[in-house]
């Protein structure tokens, strides 16, 4: 799955979109995606790949598309302790970290 | 990520060369190891990760670190171009494994009932050589065939591959260890053969044979 996100993030790129990645790299509790699985967004608005069960795909897409214009990349840390992670409907109470960097 | 960091990590993937990319979370700076030499804290988490196939988080130096191994996709190497291989083969595939599927008998082994499967043509002990399997690879001997599959599960002995399966009823089986104990090989060897193969979740159908038997790697291979 992983491997797969890193050749569509370099075709979509080679097509000339833009492409922010993002990967999880810390889970807790009950997690849907393991460590290392990864979400890829271009600018353009196509998304490929999850970090969850999809219940904060929307938040770090927008995170993406922020990432994406500052070139900044982010942590971003869901969780049933963080009032955000309800925001975003992370209600299978587990806890996660994202990294959302821009491919350049 | 650098376009010339994705790159990298791409070419040694399709040189199926084990990497590590290591990313400093603070700011996002990457390297990729063994290709950049790294401190002693960062080299040694890399080894870890490869070693164990999992990701990895530490501190270095007060800089929190995502350690993500990139090794080569597990094998799988079906012995028997048969129904169960027909369902097992994408099975397999959409778990992640490089499936190859070994069967000298080439009505059987067709492009037109596998394809866009790898096919070996070659007697399953010299295709079984060739293949050379390592820890990463799982193999499943589907021919019910004296003949086919003990050369196969010979040579399957003889290696470090982490799960050997064999196709066949108690009573099969009980004659195959007569005959692979003839070849010289011990009890413990042959105790690593999962057999009869999958795991008992009563299947009937091709699909779910090849499910029981994709369970059973998969619980071998997460150490359950």
């Amino acid at each position: 799955m992983t491997e797969d996100m890193l050749e569509t993030a370099a075709a979509w790129a080679e097509a000339g979109e833009q492409v922010a990645i993002a990967t999880v790299v810390e889970t807790w509790g009950s997690s849907p995606r393991p460590a290392g699985s990864m979400l890829v967004v271009t600018a353009s608005g196509r998304m490929a790949g999850s970090v969850s069960g999809g219940c904060i795909e929307g938040a770090v897409a927008e995170v993406a598309q922020e990432t994406m214009r500052t070139g900044q990349p982010q942590l971003l840390d869901f969780g049933i302790s963080d009032e955000r992670a309800w925001e975003v409907g992370l209600a299978c109470g587990g806890k996660l970290k994202v990294f959302v960097e821009k491919l350049a | 990520m650098k376009l010339s960091l994705l790159a990298s990590l791409r070419a040694a993937r399709a040189a199926g060369r084990p990497v590590v990319l290591l990313t400093r979370l603070s700011d996002g700076h990457q390297c990729l190891w063994p290709d950049e030499a790294l401190p002693g804290a960062l080299a040694e988490a890399a080894q870890a990760a490869l070693d164990s196939d999992r990701t990895a988080n530490i501190e270095s130096e007060g800089e929190a670190w995502f350690v993500q191994p990139h090794n080569p996709p597990l094998r799988l190497v079906i012995v028997g171009a048969v129904h169960v291989a027909q369902a097992l083969a994408p099975m397999a595939a959409g778990m992640g494994f490089d499936v190859t599927i070994v069967d000298p008998r080439r009505a059987f082994a067709t492009e037109e009932r596998f394809a866009g499967v790898t096919l070996n043509h070659e007697w399953p002990d010299e295709a079984m050589t060739a293949l050379s399997p390592d820890t990463r690879t799982a193999i499943v001997t589907l021919t019910h065939d004296p003949k086919l599959d003990d050369p196969a599960l010979d040579v399957a002995l003889k290696s470090p591959a982490f799960y050997i399966g064999a196709l066949g009823s108690r009573r099969t089986h009980a004659k195959r260890v007569d005959r692979l104990k003839e070849l010289g090989h011990g009890d413990a060897a042959i105790a690593r053969i999962a057999a009869p193969v999958g795991l008992d979740i009563g299947a009937v159908t091709a699909p779910e044979i090849a499910l029981s038997i994709m369970a059973q790697v998969v619980a071998r291979r997460r150490g359950k």
